[in-house]
């Protein structure tokens, strides 16, 4: 089945009219009690690694500068450049549900700070987001479906150095810039926000500018190394851990035991990252903040699917049944649940959900 | 016309939490403060339709379960996006260790 991503057409519209779009999803039963703990917000982790992280960043930036153009200054830019252009993006993600911190502002200024290194507009995107958990990976209503069917390899590929992002990001940035959201931004932003799009959108245009200025003025591409190019050359480790997040997995369904995944990973890539890989456990709660997932995964993890244990493991579970949806788009892997867990919700979309005839399937 | 109506005893409701209550085919949230009053809202978030009941609730604030918007409960005021539209409130009374929410 041919899909179209496109917001303002036919799939969407039919995800509306069925019921699909704005549905019920289903929730591991979690007594009040234990979520009440679990969804307690703090400052206090958030303060302490928003700390590391900008502080990690200026040291990186300095060694950088003070040594440039030495060729020993590469590692310190290739972890300032992960820290800009990929943990920016979990930092954007976690304070903009406003989970992040407890203080209301603290969530606010690394909302804004991060939304301008990852190259979204702070005003859309939390828009945007809204979208991506009411209908994660519907088609034609969710704005933020990293992979599409059938899988565009060679621009998968490519974005892991933030090609397409940035090559879609700038033209965006000069469009809001201009004339505020486009037709496709103006349906899920309300249009009390269509003035703020427009600011957002000029303030980072200028910063970009005046940084170009500098480099241009200086004869270097050094402010252009601190600002801007680490969403390019740091893209690759959020890039890495976004595709997990859903790749491979069904669509245009209402339980995210089945269209998101959960993979243990390393303690420097949960930091960067933010502990967004227990996402089953993120988008089923996304009441409780990132320093409580992976208690909230203890409670649950008897009602989902088993996590990859890595993320190599991820991946070899993930790339194999991306090249399938190549040839059949309608392929997703279907991961067994444990014994005693509630079965998946399989009233709406059985199709979606495997009841295909076997013959539809080509084989490997 | 209005009518007072028995929503909950004053114990079903811990501090600094709500609870649901559902009448006549309507929804509505029951919040006990921190200071120990009572305040009754619509039961759904004005943004879209999910029950407010397995929010958190933090001081005068109550944060949809969904998208992480907030309200006043006290007043119904939207207080974070994405939520823009205010809330709509109840009188409440409490009487004899019940509370009583006052429904059109």
């Amino acid at each position: 089945m041919k899909r179209d991503y496109s917001l303002l057409g036919p799939d969407g519209a039919r995800a509306v009219e069925t019921g699909l779009a704005a549905a019920e999803w289903y929730h591991t039963e979690v007594p009040r009690k234990v979520m009440k703990e679990l969804m307690q917000r703090s400052d206090q982790p958030a303060i302490r690694d928003t700390v590391i992280w900008l502080g990690s960043m200026v040291v990186l930036a300095g060694i950088g500068i003070a040594f440039w153009p030495s060729f020993w200054t590469i590692p310190a830019w290739l972890a300032y450049g992960v820290l800009y252009g990929s943990a920016s993006d979990s930092r954007w993600h976690e304070c903009g549900h406003g989970t992040a911190f407890r203080t209301a502002w603290m969530n606010n200024a690394v909302y804004e700070i991060a939304s301008f290194m990852i190259m979204r507009n702070s005003a859309t995107w939390r828009w945007s987001h809204a979208r991506h958990h009411t209908d994660t990976y519907i088609v034609g209503r969710d704005p933020e479906i990293a992979v599409m069917r059938p899988p565009a390899f060679f621009k998968l590929i490519l974005n892991f150095f933030g090609v397409f992002d940035v090559a879609a990001a700038l033209p965006r940035l000069a469009y809001n810039a201009v004339l505020g959201p486009t037709t496709e931004e103006k349906t899920f932003v309300p249009q009390s926000e269509w003035g703020k799009v427009a600011r957002v959108a000029r303030i980072h245009m200028a910063i970009y500018l005046a940084t170009l200025a500098l480099a241009i003025w200086l004869g270097s591409i050094l402010p252009l190394m601190v600002i801007g190019l680490p969403r390019l050359y740091g893209a690759w480790h959020h890039v890495m851990t976004g595709l997990l997040q859903h790749g491979g997995l069904a669509d245009n369904v209402i339980d995210h035991r089945l269209n998101s995944r959960t993979v243990y990973m390393n303690p420097i890539s949960r930091f960067v990252y933010w502990n967004m890989n227990y996402h089953v456990e993120h988008h089923m709660f996304p009441m409780v903040p990132y320093h409580a997932l992976p208690r909230l995964h203890d409670a649950i993890k008897h009602d989902l699917p088993a996590p990859n244990p890595s993320i190599a493991a991820g991946f070899a579970e993930m790339w194999p049944a991306l090249r399938r949806q190549l040839r059949y788009e309608d392929y997703f892997l279907r991961r067994e649940l444990p014994e005693g867990a509630k079965p998946y919700r399989e009233d709406f979309h059985r199709a979606a959900l495997g009841d295909l005839p076997e013959t539809a399937i080509p084989a490997e | 016309m209005s009518q007072w109506i028995r929503a909950c005893a004053t114990d079903d409701v811990d501090e600094e939490d709500l609870i649901r209550f559902d009448h006549a085919g309507e929804t509505y949230a029951i919040y006990h403060s921190p200071e120990g009053d009572f305040f009754a809202t619509a039961g759904k978030c004005t943004h879209e339709d999910v029950h407010l009941c397995d929010g958190l609730v933090m001081g005068h604030l109550v944060e949809c379960p969904k998208h992480n918007g907030q309200f006043d409960y006290r007043t119904g005021e939207a207080k974070r996006a994405p939520v823009c539209v205010n809330l709509r409130t109840y009188p409440i009374r409490v009487e004899a260790g019940a509370v009583f929410i006052e429904v059109p």
